[in-house]
């Protein structure tokens, strides 16, 4: 079977005991793209990649990778990297031998070893014991463990877990970098604000459910945009939120500024009532929502 | 599946496991071995259990090889807790989830480390017949006991015979670890319980009920690197042991081949 998808799933569910891990999981992700894959803790996003991996047979359902069904996973693996549940390695050994094992197991050469350790700035300890890396290091060994394979199809779950802001920006930019030259990143991470500055696809789960998969540009498109108001008087407040719901918007106050439901257009006729009313607006600035503003309403965290 | 093996012999022979293992294999050998010599006229005895091992017997053709024989149930024991440790530490550090990754066959992971182990069990048991021979001679000299018997071929078929033997029950022991690995999960479980099998509760009711040692693996090895007993043929040890290792071996495999990799 062909597939213009790296990622295919269908109806995908995981039952342990009587508890669904993963409820008639459906989504699709296209190759070449980066698709963040977000939701809280337990909601299934490691057994959705642990079945995607072949680590862990469905209950029902099926799905595709790289266009090959995950009952096969041996006819794709040798074209996946990936980390799951963050990075496992032999502490006795040090990051290139780990490395060793991982290509010898998998066929593959080991001359690029080094390569991968420079590009994850691990060229200088490659020779020492996994033991002695931080969180960081060990993450950063993960990535360069994923990419060995050279893959089409990166699967990659909290590859910033404990690394420092300049580690997360130039993981970004590797991540960036490896979907421009074709690679599909499949990416889990809790921070979603990187989640949406580098998918293009989401996939988000909520209690072992899809509630939404698709372009992150739709998502954030479909969130209706707020105004956050702020009058120079904090005594107008509840005034100013009167007159935006007479308005016919959801308008709710914080602290000290008033946030209504509306789009661009909405903040000049706000505006123009405040000014109506006698109450000066000290700024008004209409916001759109971040991927954290989105996912926290629809999966009702906080 | 030569992968697998090449990757697993890349593991196995990490310094820290090569250099315990040496130093482990030097111990268990050099202990028995002055034992059996430097004991050779105490009543208390010098031989395995408080047997007896008379000069006469030790000058004979097959003296040389009895120390490395005898080696076998401790070397058995560093056998299983490093198959053992091996296997369920894939479970321990989460690695399993990568060499899955690489190679989805489980089967050839089982099959590709089990063969590397083999491997390293032979390097093992080689390291410890050399050791055992040469601290013969040397033990042999201290001791007065001569070594004419030693150089002649008789000598060296006993000792091949007994290096085929010991490496068959080494194996064996190591087989048991593995198994213990895979059903426990846990390095220090398979090794506990593994051990206490075969040193406290296989030895114990071997002494106190007649006979049961026909029927308990442990025991059986240790036959099978004696080469056989009065009392226990070499070929009813062999094929019991290892038919229960077999059928041992086969359940764990399926278990390991249908279970879900969720740690």
């Amino acid at each position: 079977m062909s597939s213009p998808l790296a990622l295919d799933v269908a109806d995908l569910s995981k039952k342990y005991g009587d508890r669904m891990a993963l409820s008639h999981a459906n989504f699709e992700v296209p190759l070449g793209s980066i698709c963040g894959f977000v939701g809280p803790n337990g909601s299934g996003k490691t057994t959705t990649i642990r079945m995607l991996l072949g680590l862990i047979k469905p209950t029902t359902g099926s799905g595709h990778v790289l266009g090959e069904s995950i009952t096969q996973p041996e006819k794709y693996l040798p074209n996946v990297g990936a980390m799951i549940e963050g990075p496992a390695f032999y502490p006795a050994l040090t990051g290139k031998q780990n490395l060793a094992v991982l290509a010898k197991l998998g066929g593959f050469a080991t001359e690029p070893i080094q390569e991968l350790l420079d590009l994850v700035d691990l060229g200088d300890r490659g020779d020492s014991k996994f033991k002695t890396y931080s969180l960081g290091m060990k993450q950063r060994l993960g990535i360069a463990a994923a990419l060995l394979p050279n893959p089409k199809l990166l699967v990659l779950d909290e590859p910033t877990n404990g690394l420092d802001p300049a580690g997360i920006h130039e993981i970004r930019t590797l991540l960036r970098k490896l979907a421009d030259s074709g690679t599909t990143v499949f990416v889990s991470s809790h921070l979603l604000s990187e989640i949406e500055m580098i998918s293009d696809y989401l996939v988000m789960l909520r209690q072992g459910k899809v509630i939404f998969s698709g372009k992150t540009i739709d998502l954030l498109a479909a969130q209706k945009p707020v105004i956050i108001a702020k009058p120079e008087n904090a005594k107008d407040l509840a005034r100013l939120c009167e007159i935006a719901s007479k308005l016919g918007e959801r308008a709710v106050i914080k602290t000290d500024v008033v946030e209504v439901s509306g789009d661009v257009n909405f903040s000049s006729k706000l505006n123009k009532a405040a000014f109506d009313a006698g109450i000066i607006l000290s700024s008004l600035t209409p916001v759109r929502p971040t991927l954290e503003d989105t996912f926290f309403e629809m999966t009702g965290e906080q | 599946m030569i992968n697998v093996i090449r990757a697993e012999l890349a593991k196995l022979r990490r310094p820290s496991l090569s250099l315990s293992t040496v130093v482990a294999v030097t111990f268990v050998t050099g202990l028995v071995t002055s034992l059996l010599f430097l004991l050779v006229d105490s009543p208390e005895g010098n031989g395995e259990r408080g047997t007896r091992i008379s000069r006469e017997v030790l000058e004979l053709s097959t003296g040389i090889s009895i120390s490395f024989s005898n080696s076998a149930g401790l070397l058995g024991i560093v056998a299983l807790c490093i198959f053992a440790a091996q296997t369920a530490q894939e479970y321990t550090y989460g690695t399993l989830r990568n060499l899955l990754v690489r190679q989805p066959s489980r089967m050839k992971i089982l099959i590709g480390k089990l063969i590397s182990m083999k491997m390293f069990a032979v390097v093992m048991v080689t390291i410890s017949a050399i050791l055992a021979l040469l601290l013969s001679y040397v033990f042999a000299g201290v001791m007065d006991i001569s070594t004419a018997a030693w150089s002649t071929n008789e000598a060296r078929a006993a000792v091949l015979r007994g290096f085929v033997n010991v490496l068959i029950a080494t194996i064996g022991f190591g087989i048991f670890g593995m198994i213990l690995g895979l059903l426990f999960r846990s390095p220090i479980s398979a090794i506990s319980i593994g051990v206490i099998w075969n040193l406290i509760i296989e030895g114990l009711l071997s002494v106190f009920v007649t006979d049961l040692g026909r029927y308990f693996p442990g025991q059986l090895l240790t036959v099978v690197a004696d080469g056989g007993t009065d009392e226990i043929s070499y070929q009813y040890a062999l094929f019991t042991s290892y038919g229960f290792l077999t059928i041992g071996l086969l359940l764990v495999a399926v278990l390991f081949k249908k279970r879900d990799v969720a740690n």
